[in-house]
Protein backbone atom coordinates (compact mmCIF):
# COMPACT_ATOMS: atom_id res chain seq x y z
CA UNK A 1 0.00 0.00 0.00
CA UNK A 2 2.60 2.49 1.11
CA UNK A 3 5.05 1.18 -1.47
CA UNK A 4 2.39 1.59 -4.14
CA UNK A 5 1.75 5.20 -3.35
CA UNK A 6 5.47 5.96 -3.20
CA UNK A 7 5.88 4.26 -6.57
CA UNK A 8 2.98 6.27 -7.98
CA UNK A 9 4.50 9.47 -6.64
CA UNK A 10 7.85 8.61 -8.19
CA UNK A 11 6.20 7.79 -11.49
CA UNK A 12 4.38 11.11 -11.44
CA UNK A 13 7.57 13.04 -10.76
CA UNK A 14 9.43 11.17 -13.50
CA UNK A 15 6.59 11.81 -15.93
CA UNK A 16 6.63 15.52 -15.20
CA UNK A 17 10.39 15.67 -15.54
CA UNK A 18 10.42 13.88 -18.90
CA UNK A 19 7.62 16.11 -20.11
CA UNK A 20 9.61 19.14 -19.03
CA UNK A 21 12.57 17.74 -20.94
CA UNK A 22 10.50 17.15 -24.06
CA UNK A 23 9.18 20.69 -23.77
CA UNK A 24 12.67 22.14 -23.77
CA UNK A 25 13.74 19.95 -26.68
CA UNK A 26 10.75 21.20 -28.63
CA UNK A 27 11.61 24.81 -27.80
CA UNK A 28 15.17 24.23 -29.00
CA UNK A 29 13.78 22.71 -32.19
CA UNK A 30 11.44 25.67 -32.71
CA UNK A 31 14.30 28.13 -32.21
CA UNK A 32 16.57 26.18 -34.55
CA UNK A 33 13.93 26.68 -37.22
CA UNK A 34 13.98 30.47 -36.79
CA UNK A 35 15.49 30.89 -40.25
CA UNK A 36 12.15 29.77 -41.65
CA UNK A 37 10.71 33.12 -40.55
CA UNK A 38 12.94 34.94 -43.00
CA UNK A 39 12.35 32.48 -45.79
CA UNK A 40 8.58 32.67 -45.40
CA UNK A 41 7.76 36.03 -43.81
CA UNK A 42 4.14 35.63 -44.88
CA UNK A 43 3.66 32.69 -42.52
CA UNK A 44 4.78 34.88 -39.61
CA UNK A 45 2.58 37.80 -40.67
CA UNK A 46 -0.42 35.50 -40.89
CA UNK A 47 0.19 34.18 -37.38
CA UNK A 48 0.67 37.63 -35.81
CA UNK A 49 -2.63 38.69 -37.34
CA UNK A 50 -4.26 35.40 -36.42
CA UNK A 51 -3.22 35.45 -32.76
CA UNK A 52 -3.57 39.22 -32.41
CA UNK A 53 -7.01 39.41 -33.96
CA UNK A 54 -8.23 36.44 -31.95
CA UNK A 55 -7.45 38.27 -28.73
CA UNK A 56 -8.00 41.89 -29.72
CA UNK A 57 -11.60 42.31 -28.66
CA UNK A 58 -11.30 40.60 -25.30
CA UNK A 59 -8.05 42.44 -24.55
CA UNK A 60 -9.56 45.82 -25.44
CA UNK A 61 -12.75 45.34 -23.46
CA UNK A 62 -10.91 43.97 -20.42
CA UNK A 63 -8.43 46.85 -20.58
CA UNK A 64 -11.25 49.37 -20.52
CA UNK A 65 -12.90 47.86 -17.46
CA UNK A 66 -9.66 47.27 -15.58
CA UNK A 67 -8.71 50.92 -16.15
CA UNK A 68 -12.09 52.11 -14.96
CA UNK A 69 -11.96 50.00 -11.81
CA UNK A 70 -8.40 51.15 -11.10
CA UNK A 71 -9.56 54.77 -11.26
CA UNK A 72 -12.44 54.12 -8.88
CA UNK A 73 -10.33 52.26 -6.34
CA UNK A 74 -7.36 54.60 -6.69
CA UNK A 75 -9.49 57.65 -6.23
CA UNK A 76 -10.86 56.25 -2.98
CA UNK A 77 -7.36 55.85 -1.51
CA UNK A 78 -5.73 58.94 -2.99
CA UNK A 79 -8.64 61.13 -1.98
CA UNK A 80 -7.96 60.39 1.69
CA UNK A 81 -4.55 62.03 1.33
CA UNK A 82 -5.78 64.81 -0.91
CA UNK A 83 -3.63 63.42 -3.70
CA UNK A 84 -6.31 62.70 -6.29
CA UNK A 85 -4.26 64.64 -8.90
CA UNK A 86 -1.92 61.64 -8.90
CA UNK A 87 -4.69 59.39 -10.13
CA UNK A 88 -3.30 59.43 -13.69
CA UNK A 89 0.12 58.27 -12.49
CA UNK A 90 -1.35 55.53 -10.41
CA UNK A 91 -3.55 54.17 -13.17
CA UNK A 92 -0.82 54.35 -15.80
CA UNK A 93 1.90 52.86 -13.60
CA UNK A 94 -0.28 49.94 -12.51
CA UNK A 95 -1.26 49.23 -16.08
CA UNK A 96 2.07 49.62 -17.82
CA UNK A 97 4.20 47.90 -15.21
CA UNK A 98 1.92 45.17 -14.02
CA UNK A 99 -1.64 44.68 -15.11
CA UNK A 100 -1.13 45.28 -18.81
CA UNK A 101 1.43 42.50 -19.34
CA UNK A 102 -0.05 40.06 -16.80
CA UNK A 103 -3.75 40.31 -17.58
CA UNK A 104 -3.05 40.38 -21.32
CA UNK A 105 -0.97 37.22 -20.99
CA UNK A 106 -3.77 35.50 -19.04
CA UNK A 107 -6.34 36.55 -21.62
CA UNK A 108 -4.17 35.49 -24.56
CA UNK A 109 -3.52 32.13 -22.90
CA UNK A 110 -7.26 31.59 -22.59
CA UNK A 111 -8.19 32.90 -26.01
CA UNK A 112 -5.37 32.30 -28.50
CA UNK A 113 -3.30 29.79 -26.51
CA UNK A 114 -6.11 27.30 -26.13
CA UNK A 115 -6.92 27.68 -29.83
CA UNK A 116 -3.29 26.98 -30.73
CA UNK A 117 -3.20 23.88 -28.56
CA UNK A 118 -6.41 22.53 -30.04
CA UNK A 119 -5.26 23.27 -33.58
CA UNK A 120 -1.90 21.53 -33.19
CA UNK A 121 -3.41 18.66 -31.19
CA UNK A 122 -6.03 18.05 -33.87
CA UNK A 123 -3.43 18.23 -36.60
CA UNK A 124 -1.55 15.55 -34.72
CA UNK A 125 -4.64 13.42 -34.09
CA UNK A 126 -5.64 13.53 -37.76
CA UNK A 127 -2.08 12.65 -38.82
CA UNK A 128 -1.63 15.95 -40.64
CA UNK A 129 1.70 16.42 -38.90
CA UNK A 130 2.84 12.93 -39.98
CA UNK A 131 1.55 13.75 -43.44
CA UNK A 132 3.79 16.80 -43.56
CA UNK A 133 6.74 14.72 -42.42
CA UNK A 134 6.09 12.25 -45.18
CA UNK A 135 6.08 15.12 -47.66
CA UNK A 136 9.56 15.91 -46.36
CA UNK A 137 8.31 19.06 -44.64
CA UNK A 138 9.37 19.57 -41.03
CA UNK A 139 6.16 20.29 -39.11
CA UNK A 140 8.03 21.99 -36.28
CA UNK A 141 9.57 24.53 -38.63
CA UNK A 142 6.62 24.96 -40.89
CA UNK A 143 3.76 24.88 -38.39
CA UNK A 144 5.17 25.58 -34.92
CA UNK A 145 7.92 28.14 -35.49
CA UNK A 146 5.74 30.79 -37.21
CA UNK A 147 3.07 30.38 -34.54
CA UNK A 148 5.67 30.75 -31.83
CA UNK A 149 7.07 34.01 -33.15
CA UNK A 150 3.58 35.18 -33.99
CA UNK A 151 2.56 34.76 -30.35
CA UNK A 152 5.77 36.29 -28.99
CA UNK A 153 5.43 39.40 -31.16
CA UNK A 154 1.68 39.80 -30.79
CA UNK A 155 1.85 39.80 -26.99
CA UNK A 156 3.58 43.19 -26.45
CA UNK A 157 1.31 44.80 -28.99
CA UNK A 158 -1.76 43.45 -27.23
CA UNK A 159 -0.37 44.51 -23.85
CA UNK A 160 0.20 48.03 -25.23
CA UNK A 161 -3.38 48.14 -26.47
CA UNK A 162 -4.60 46.89 -23.09
CA UNK A 163 -2.69 49.61 -21.23
CA UNK A 164 -3.71 52.37 -23.64
CA UNK A 165 -7.38 51.48 -23.50
CA UNK A 166 -7.10 51.07 -19.72
CA UNK A 167 -5.66 54.57 -19.29
CA UNK A 168 -8.53 55.95 -21.36
CA UNK A 169 -10.96 54.05 -19.13
CA UNK A 170 -9.26 55.53 -16.08
CA UNK A 171 -9.53 58.95 -17.63
CA UNK A 172 -13.26 58.64 -18.28
CA UNK A 173 -13.95 57.56 -14.71
CA UNK A 174 -11.40 59.81 -12.96
CA UNK A 175 -11.89 63.01 -14.91
CA UNK A 176 -15.36 62.53 -16.34
CA UNK A 177 -17.08 60.93 -13.38
CA UNK A 178 -15.12 61.77 -10.24
CA UNK A 179 -14.04 65.28 -11.24
CA UNK A 180 -10.25 64.95 -11.11
CA UNK A 181 -8.53 67.87 -12.85
CA UNK A 182 -8.03 67.13 -16.53
CA UNK A 183 -4.62 68.80 -16.86
CA UNK A 184 -3.25 67.30 -13.66
CA UNK A 185 -4.29 63.80 -14.71
CA UNK A 186 -2.18 63.91 -17.88
CA UNK A 187 0.71 66.18 -16.82
CA UNK A 188 1.47 64.19 -13.67
CA UNK A 189 1.37 61.01 -15.70
CA UNK A 190 3.76 62.51 -18.23
CA UNK A 191 6.13 63.70 -15.51
CA UNK A 192 6.22 60.57 -13.34
CA UNK A 193 6.06 57.67 -15.76
CA UNK A 194 9.61 56.87 -16.87
CA UNK A 195 10.10 55.38 -20.30
CA UNK A 196 13.04 53.09 -19.47
CA UNK A 197 11.91 52.18 -15.97
CA UNK A 198 8.23 51.62 -16.61
CA UNK A 199 7.45 51.19 -20.28
CA UNK A 200 10.51 49.19 -21.33
CA UNK A 201 10.24 46.89 -18.33
CA UNK A 202 6.58 46.33 -19.16
CA UNK A 203 7.48 45.41 -22.72
CA UNK A 204 10.19 43.02 -21.50
CA UNK A 205 7.63 41.38 -19.24
CA UNK A 206 5.12 40.90 -21.98
CA UNK A 207 7.77 39.51 -24.33
CA UNK A 208 8.69 36.98 -21.66
CA UNK A 209 5.01 36.13 -21.16
CA UNK A 210 4.59 35.83 -24.90
CA UNK A 211 7.38 33.27 -24.99
CA UNK A 212 6.03 31.09 -22.17
CA UNK A 213 2.36 31.29 -23.15
CA UNK A 214 2.97 30.40 -26.79
CA UNK A 215 5.56 27.79 -25.95
CA UNK A 216 3.26 26.06 -23.47
CA UNK A 217 0.35 26.20 -25.90
CA UNK A 218 2.37 24.72 -28.76
CA UNK A 219 4.00 22.06 -26.60
CA UNK A 220 0.69 20.93 -25.12
CA UNK A 221 -0.73 20.57 -28.62
CA UNK A 222 2.33 18.83 -30.02
CA UNK A 223 2.62 16.49 -27.04
CA UNK A 224 -1.08 15.74 -26.72
CA UNK A 225 -2.46 12.21 -26.76
CA UNK A 226 -3.93 11.98 -30.28
CA UNK A 227 -7.54 11.34 -29.25
CA UNK A 228 -10.52 13.63 -28.57
CA UNK A 229 -10.08 13.37 -24.82
CA UNK A 230 -6.34 13.77 -25.14
CA UNK A 231 -6.68 17.01 -27.11
CA UNK A 232 -9.32 18.39 -24.76
CA UNK A 233 -7.14 17.62 -21.72
CA UNK A 234 -4.15 19.28 -23.36
CA UNK A 235 -6.20 22.36 -24.11
CA UNK A 236 -7.23 22.70 -20.49
CA UNK A 237 -3.69 22.03 -19.33
CA UNK A 238 -2.35 24.62 -21.73
CA UNK A 239 -4.46 27.38 -20.11
CA UNK A 240 -3.84 26.27 -16.52
CA UNK A 241 -0.09 25.87 -16.90
CA UNK A 242 0.25 29.12 -18.81
CA UNK A 243 -1.67 31.04 -16.13
CA UNK A 244 0.41 29.60 -13.29
CA UNK A 245 3.70 30.15 -15.06
CA UNK A 246 2.77 33.72 -16.00
CA UNK A 247 1.90 34.62 -12.43
CA UNK A 248 5.00 32.97 -11.01
CA UNK A 249 7.25 34.50 -13.62
CA UNK A 250 5.68 37.89 -13.00
CA UNK A 251 6.74 37.75 -9.38
CA UNK A 252 10.31 36.87 -10.35
CA UNK A 253 10.53 39.56 -13.02
CA UNK A 254 8.97 42.20 -10.79
CA UNK A 255 11.44 41.38 -8.01
CA UNK A 256 14.33 41.67 -10.47
CA UNK A 257 13.13 44.88 -12.12
CA UNK A 258 11.55 46.93 -9.38
CA UNK A 259 12.52 45.14 -6.18
CA UNK A 260 15.37 47.27 -4.89
CA UNK B 1 -7.74 -6.67 -64.10
CA UNK B 2 -4.75 -8.60 -65.31
CA UNK B 3 -4.45 -12.15 -64.20
CA UNK B 4 -1.68 -13.05 -61.87
CA UNK B 5 -0.17 -15.52 -64.28
CA UNK B 6 1.02 -12.80 -66.62
CA UNK B 7 3.22 -11.48 -63.89
CA UNK B 8 4.80 -14.73 -62.93
CA UNK B 9 8.24 -13.14 -63.15
CA UNK B 10 7.32 -11.47 -59.92
CA UNK B 11 10.00 -11.47 -57.25
CA UNK B 12 10.70 -14.79 -55.74
CA UNK B 13 7.88 -16.38 -57.62
CA UNK B 14 9.99 -19.47 -57.97
CA UNK B 15 10.16 -19.90 -54.22
CA UNK B 16 7.34 -21.97 -52.82
CA UNK B 17 5.14 -20.44 -50.20
CA UNK B 18 6.96 -20.54 -46.92
CA UNK B 19 5.02 -21.20 -43.80
CA UNK B 20 5.35 -20.57 -40.12
CA UNK B 21 8.76 -20.47 -38.59
CA UNK B 22 10.93 -20.21 -41.68
CA UNK B 23 10.81 -16.62 -42.82
CA UNK B 24 13.75 -16.81 -45.23
CA UNK B 25 13.21 -14.05 -47.81
CA UNK B 26 12.92 -14.86 -51.45
CA UNK B 27 16.26 -13.45 -52.52
CA UNK B 28 18.27 -15.35 -55.06
CA UNK B 29 21.41 -13.99 -56.74
CA UNK B 30 19.69 -13.52 -60.09
CA UNK B 31 16.89 -11.34 -58.74
CA UNK B 32 17.79 -7.60 -58.88
CA UNK B 33 18.52 -5.89 -55.61
CA UNK B 34 15.27 -5.17 -53.77
CA UNK B 35 14.19 -1.59 -53.22
CA UNK B 36 13.44 -2.23 -49.56
CA UNK B 37 15.43 -4.77 -47.64
CA UNK B 38 14.50 -5.54 -44.04
CA UNK B 39 16.65 -7.87 -41.95
CA UNK B 40 16.19 -9.00 -38.39
CA UNK B 41 13.67 -6.27 -37.62
CA UNK B 42 12.52 -6.17 -34.02
CA UNK B 43 10.14 -3.52 -32.76
CA UNK B 44 8.43 -3.23 -29.40
CA UNK B 45 5.75 -1.00 -27.95
CA UNK B 46 6.35 -1.18 -24.23
CA UNK B 47 5.95 -4.85 -23.38
CA UNK B 48 4.15 -5.62 -26.65
CA UNK B 49 6.44 -7.16 -29.26
CA UNK B 50 5.11 -5.91 -32.59
CA UNK B 51 7.83 -7.45 -34.77
CA UNK B 52 10.33 -10.11 -33.90
CA UNK B 53 13.31 -10.80 -36.15
CA UNK B 54 11.42 -10.01 -39.34
CA UNK B 55 13.03 -10.37 -42.79
CA UNK B 56 11.18 -8.86 -45.73
CA UNK B 57 12.03 -7.67 -49.25
CA UNK B 58 10.14 -5.32 -51.53
CA UNK B 59 11.15 -5.82 -55.16
CA UNK B 60 11.43 -2.94 -57.60
CA UNK B 61 8.60 -2.38 -60.02
CA UNK B 62 6.24 -4.78 -58.30
CA UNK B 63 3.13 -4.43 -56.19
CA UNK B 64 3.91 -6.10 -52.91
CA UNK B 65 1.11 -6.64 -50.45
CA UNK B 66 1.48 -7.10 -46.73
CA UNK B 67 -1.58 -8.63 -45.17
CA UNK B 68 -2.46 -9.52 -41.66
CA UNK B 69 -5.23 -9.12 -39.13
CA UNK B 70 -5.97 -5.82 -37.47
CA UNK B 71 -3.33 -4.80 -34.98
CA UNK B 72 -0.48 -6.95 -36.30
CA UNK B 73 1.59 -3.88 -37.05
CA UNK B 74 1.01 -3.20 -40.73
CA UNK B 75 0.86 0.55 -40.23
CA UNK B 76 3.84 0.26 -37.92
CA UNK B 77 5.76 -1.51 -40.69
CA UNK B 78 5.12 1.36 -43.11
CA UNK B 79 6.18 3.88 -40.49
CA UNK B 80 9.37 1.93 -39.92
CA UNK B 81 10.13 1.81 -43.65
CA UNK B 82 9.60 5.56 -43.98
CA UNK B 83 11.69 6.35 -40.93
CA UNK B 84 8.86 7.73 -38.81
CA UNK B 85 9.63 5.10 -36.20
CA UNK B 86 12.97 3.59 -35.25
CA UNK B 87 13.42 -0.17 -34.92
CA UNK B 88 14.75 -1.66 -31.68
CA UNK B 89 16.98 -4.02 -33.64
CA UNK B 90 17.69 -5.00 -37.21
CA UNK B 91 18.22 -2.99 -40.36
CA UNK B 92 15.97 -1.38 -42.93
CA UNK B 93 17.48 -0.39 -46.26
CA UNK B 94 15.61 1.66 -48.82
CA UNK B 95 17.28 1.98 -52.21
CA UNK B 96 20.58 0.99 -50.63
CA UNK B 97 20.35 3.56 -47.82
CA UNK B 98 20.19 2.41 -44.24
CA UNK B 99 17.25 4.31 -42.76
CA UNK B 100 18.60 4.43 -39.21
CA UNK B 101 21.90 5.86 -40.41
CA UNK B 102 20.32 8.89 -42.07
CA UNK B 103 20.18 12.32 -40.48
CA UNK B 104 17.09 14.46 -40.91
CA UNK B 105 18.03 16.22 -44.18
CA UNK B 106 19.01 12.91 -45.76
CA UNK B 107 15.84 11.27 -44.55
CA UNK B 108 13.75 14.14 -45.92
CA UNK B 109 15.57 13.86 -49.24
CA UNK B 110 14.71 10.18 -49.40
CA UNK B 111 11.09 10.86 -48.43
CA UNK B 112 10.63 13.12 -51.42
CA UNK B 113 10.96 9.94 -53.45
CA UNK B 114 8.36 8.10 -51.38
CA UNK B 115 4.65 8.78 -51.36
CA UNK B 116 2.52 7.52 -48.52
CA UNK B 117 -1.22 7.17 -48.46
CA UNK B 118 -2.25 7.32 -44.82
CA UNK B 119 -5.01 5.21 -43.36
CA UNK B 120 -6.65 8.51 -42.33
CA UNK B 121 -5.68 10.31 -45.58
CA UNK B 122 -3.91 13.05 -43.57
CA UNK B 123 -5.11 15.82 -45.90
CA UNK B 124 -4.43 19.32 -44.61
CA UNK B 125 -7.90 20.36 -43.55
CA UNK B 126 -7.49 24.09 -44.07
CA UNK B 127 -6.36 23.77 -47.69
CA UNK B 128 -8.49 22.94 -50.73
CA UNK B 129 -7.94 19.77 -52.73
CA UNK B 130 -5.91 21.75 -55.27
CA UNK B 131 -3.68 23.30 -52.62
CA UNK B 132 -3.21 19.96 -50.90
CA UNK B 133 -1.89 18.41 -54.09
CA UNK B 134 0.15 21.53 -54.84
CA UNK B 135 1.69 21.55 -51.35
CA UNK B 136 4.63 19.19 -51.93
CA UNK B 137 5.27 20.80 -55.32
CA UNK B 138 5.39 24.28 -53.82
CA UNK B 139 7.70 23.00 -51.10
CA UNK B 140 10.18 21.13 -53.20
CA UNK B 141 10.12 22.49 -56.74
CA UNK B 142 10.48 25.89 -58.40
CA UNK B 143 7.65 25.39 -60.87
CA UNK B 144 6.10 28.58 -62.20
CA UNK B 145 2.49 29.08 -61.12
CA UNK B 146 1.12 28.16 -64.54
CA UNK B 147 3.31 25.04 -64.72
CA UNK B 148 2.35 24.10 -61.17
CA UNK B 149 -1.31 24.43 -62.06
CA UNK B 150 -0.88 22.11 -65.02
CA UNK B 151 0.94 19.48 -62.99
CA UNK B 152 -1.67 19.57 -60.22
CA UNK B 153 -4.52 19.32 -62.72
CA UNK B 154 -2.86 16.33 -64.37
CA UNK B 155 -2.42 14.58 -61.04
CA UNK B 156 -6.05 15.29 -60.16
CA UNK B 157 -7.13 14.07 -63.57
CA UNK B 158 -5.30 10.80 -62.93
CA UNK B 159 -7.49 10.18 -59.88
CA UNK B 160 -10.62 11.63 -61.44
CA UNK B 161 -10.93 14.65 -59.15
CA UNK B 162 -10.09 17.50 -61.50
CA UNK B 163 -13.62 18.83 -61.10
CA UNK B 164 -13.40 18.71 -57.29
CA UNK B 165 -10.25 20.80 -57.03
CA UNK B 166 -11.86 23.71 -55.18
CA UNK B 167 -13.55 21.59 -52.52
CA UNK B 168 -12.25 21.55 -48.97
CA UNK B 169 -11.31 18.15 -47.50
CA UNK B 170 -14.29 18.28 -45.14
CA UNK B 171 -16.58 18.38 -48.17
CA UNK B 172 -15.17 15.17 -49.67
CA UNK B 173 -16.62 11.70 -49.33
CA UNK B 174 -14.35 9.01 -47.92
CA UNK B 175 -13.58 7.66 -51.36
CA UNK B 176 -12.84 11.10 -52.79
CA UNK B 177 -10.61 11.98 -49.87
CA UNK B 178 -8.67 8.78 -50.42
CA UNK B 179 -8.14 9.66 -54.07
CA UNK B 180 -7.19 13.26 -53.26
CA UNK B 181 -4.59 11.94 -50.84
CA UNK B 182 -3.36 9.60 -53.56
CA UNK B 183 -2.99 12.52 -55.98
CA UNK B 184 -0.91 14.29 -53.35
CA UNK B 185 1.20 11.20 -52.75
CA UNK B 186 2.12 11.00 -56.44
CA UNK B 187 2.63 14.74 -56.87
CA UNK B 188 6.40 14.52 -56.75
CA UNK B 189 6.55 11.42 -58.99
CA UNK B 190 7.96 9.17 -56.26
CA UNK B 191 9.83 5.93 -56.87
CA UNK B 192 7.67 4.12 -54.35
CA UNK B 193 4.17 4.50 -52.93
CA UNK B 194 3.07 3.02 -49.65
CA UNK B 195 -0.65 2.43 -49.31
CA UNK B 196 -2.04 1.99 -45.81
CA UNK B 197 -5.38 0.20 -46.04
CA UNK B 198 -6.43 1.82 -49.31
CA UNK B 199 -9.68 -0.16 -49.51
CA UNK B 200 -11.24 0.30 -46.08
CA UNK B 201 -14.54 2.12 -46.14
CA UNK B 202 -14.80 2.21 -49.93
CA UNK B 203 -17.92 1.28 -51.88
CA UNK B 204 -17.51 -1.43 -54.56
CA UNK B 205 -17.15 1.14 -57.32
CA UNK B 206 -14.46 3.27 -55.72
CA UNK B 207 -12.82 0.04 -54.57
CA UNK B 208 -12.60 -1.02 -58.20
CA UNK B 209 -11.35 2.42 -59.18
CA UNK B 210 -8.65 2.27 -56.52
CA UNK B 211 -7.55 -1.22 -57.48
CA UNK B 212 -7.23 -0.15 -61.11
CA UNK B 213 -5.43 3.05 -60.08
CA UNK B 214 -2.85 1.31 -57.91
CA UNK B 215 -2.04 -1.19 -60.65
CA UNK B 216 -2.05 1.47 -63.36
CA UNK B 217 0.16 3.91 -61.46
CA UNK B 218 2.57 1.14 -60.68
CA UNK B 219 2.91 -0.12 -64.25
CA UNK B 220 2.60 3.16 -66.15
CA UNK B 221 5.09 5.11 -64.08
CA UNK B 222 7.39 2.23 -63.23
CA UNK B 223 6.77 2.64 -59.52
CA UNK B 224 7.19 0.25 -56.68
CA UNK B 225 4.11 -0.18 -54.54
CA UNK B 226 3.55 -1.55 -51.08
CA UNK B 227 -0.07 -2.22 -50.21
CA UNK B 228 -0.89 -2.93 -46.62
CA UNK B 229 -4.34 -4.32 -46.07
CA UNK B 230 -6.59 -6.88 -44.51
CA UNK B 231 -8.95 -6.98 -47.47
CA UNK B 232 -7.82 -10.36 -48.74
CA UNK B 233 -9.50 -10.64 -52.10
CA UNK B 234 -8.91 -7.10 -53.35
CA UNK B 235 -5.31 -7.13 -52.25
CA UNK B 236 -4.57 -10.52 -53.73
CA UNK B 237 -6.05 -9.38 -57.04
CA UNK B 238 -3.45 -6.66 -57.58
CA UNK B 239 -0.42 -7.99 -55.78
CA UNK B 240 2.59 -9.55 -57.50
CA UNK B 241 3.88 -10.83 -54.22
CA UNK B 242 2.20 -11.36 -50.87
CA UNK B 243 3.40 -11.42 -47.31
CA UNK B 244 1.05 -12.55 -44.59
CA UNK B 245 2.13 -11.47 -41.14
CA UNK B 246 0.71 -12.33 -37.78
CA UNK B 247 2.00 -11.79 -34.28
CA UNK B 248 5.21 -10.20 -35.42
CA UNK B 249 6.33 -12.85 -37.90
CA UNK B 250 5.80 -13.76 -41.51
CA UNK B 251 3.59 -16.82 -41.69
CA UNK B 252 3.30 -17.08 -45.45
CA UNK B 253 4.73 -15.45 -48.53
CA UNK B 254 4.72 -15.97 -52.26
CA UNK B 255 2.62 -15.11 -55.29
CA UNK B 256 -1.12 -14.81 -54.58
CA UNK B 257 -1.72 -18.26 -56.08
CA UNK B 258 0.95 -19.81 -53.87
CA UNK B 259 -0.35 -18.22 -50.70
CA UNK B 260 -3.89 -19.19 -51.66
CA UNK B 261 -2.71 -22.79 -52.02
CA UNK B 262 -0.91 -22.74 -48.69
CA UNK B 263 -2.38 -25.43 -46.53
CA UNK B 264 -1.41 -24.20 -43.08
CA UNK B 265 -4.49 -23.87 -40.95
CA UNK B 266 -3.82 -20.26 -40.05
CA UNK B 267 -3.35 -19.07 -43.63
CA UNK B 268 -6.49 -20.92 -44.72
CA UNK B 269 -8.48 -19.22 -41.99
CA UNK B 270 -7.17 -15.77 -42.87
CA UNK B 271 -7.43 -16.06 -46.62
CA UNK B 272 -10.83 -17.72 -46.46
CA UNK B 273 -12.15 -15.37 -43.80
CA UNK B 274 -13.34 -18.23 -41.57
CA UNK B 275 -14.74 -17.02 -38.25
CA UNK B 276 -12.98 -19.58 -36.11
CA UNK B 277 -9.75 -21.48 -36.39
CA UNK B 278 -6.31 -20.92 -34.90
CA UNK B 279 -7.33 -17.27 -34.50
CA UNK B 280 -10.30 -17.20 -32.18
CA UNK B 281 -13.24 -14.92 -32.61
CA UNK B 282 -13.66 -14.69 -28.84
CA UNK B 283 -11.30 -12.83 -26.61
CA UNK B 284 -10.23 -15.28 -23.87
CA UNK B 285 -12.64 -15.45 -20.93
CA UNK B 286 -14.71 -17.83 -18.78
CA UNK B 287 -17.56 -19.75 -20.46
CA UNK B 288 -20.62 -17.65 -21.25
CA UNK B 289 -23.02 -19.58 -18.99
CA UNK B 290 -20.72 -19.22 -16.03
CA UNK B 291 -20.40 -15.48 -16.66
CA UNK B 292 -24.15 -15.00 -17.00
CA UNK B 293 -25.05 -16.94 -13.88
CA UNK B 294 -22.50 -15.37 -11.62
CA UNK B 295 -23.90 -12.75 -9.30
CA UNK B 296 -22.34 -9.44 -10.16
CA UNK B 297 -20.23 -8.02 -7.40
CA UNK B 298 -21.28 -4.46 -8.13
N1 LIG C 1 1.10 4.81 -30.16
C1 LIG C 1 1.01 3.53 -29.76
N2 LIG C 1 1.23 3.21 -28.47
C2 LIG C 1 1.17 1.94 -28.07
N3 LIG C 1 0.88 0.90 -28.85
C3 LIG C 1 0.63 1.14 -30.15
C4 LIG C 1 0.69 2.47 -30.67
N4 LIG C 1 0.44 2.42 -31.98
C5 LIG C 1 0.22 1.12 -32.26
N5 LIG C 1 0.34 0.35 -31.16
C6 LIG C 1 0.19 -1.10 -31.09
O1 LIG C 1 1.00 -1.67 -32.08
C7 LIG C 1 0.32 -2.73 -32.71
C8 LIG C 1 0.35 -2.52 -34.20
O2 LIG C 1 -0.41 -1.38 -34.54
P1 LIG C 1 -0.68 -0.99 -36.06
O3 LIG C 1 -1.39 0.29 -36.06
O4 LIG C 1 0.60 -1.05 -36.80
O5 LIG C 1 -1.64 -2.16 -36.54
P2 LIG C 1 -2.26 -2.42 -37.96
O6 LIG C 1 -1.78 -3.73 -38.40
O7 LIG C 1 -1.99 -1.25 -38.85
O8 LIG C 1 -3.80 -2.51 -37.63
P3 LIG C 1 -5.06 -2.05 -38.52
O9 LIG C 1 -5.23 -3.07 -39.55
O10 LIG C 1 -6.19 -2.05 -37.54
O11 LIG C 1 -4.73 -0.69 -39.05
C9 LIG C 1 -1.10 -2.76 -32.15
O12 LIG C 1 -1.19 -3.85 -31.30
C10 LIG C 1 -1.24 -1.49 -31.41
O13 LIG C 1 -1.98 -1.73 -30.23
MG1 LIG D 1 -3.12 0.24 -39.66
Amino acid sequence: MLVDSIAALGRGVLDSLTRLGRGHLLLADILRGSGEIFRHPRLLGEQIVNIGVLSLLIVGVSGLFVGMVLALQGYYVLNQFGAEESLGVMVAASLVRELGPVVTALLVAGRAGSALTAEIGLMKATEQLSGLEMMAVDPVRRVLTPRFYGGVLAMPMLAAIFSAVGILGGYFVGVGLLGVDDGAFWSQMQAKIDFAEDVVNGVIKSLAFGIVVTWIALFQGYDSVPTSIGVSRSTTRSVVHAALVVLGLDFVLTALMFGD
Amino acid sequence: MKDNGSRSKAPGASTPAVTTGDSQPAASPRVPKPLVRIRGLTYRRGSLVVFEDLDLDIQRGAVTAVMGPSGTGKTTLLKLITGQLRPDAGSIEVDGLNIQGLDKPQLFKLRRRMGMLFQSNALLTDLSVFDNVAYPLREHTDLSPSMLRKVVLLKLEAVGLRGARDLMPSALSGGMARRAALARAIALDPMMILYDEPFTGQDPISMGVLIALIRHLNDAAGLTSIVVSHDVRETASIADYLYVISQGRIIAQGSPAEVEADDSEWVRQFMGGLPDGPVHFHYPGPPLAQDLLRRSAA
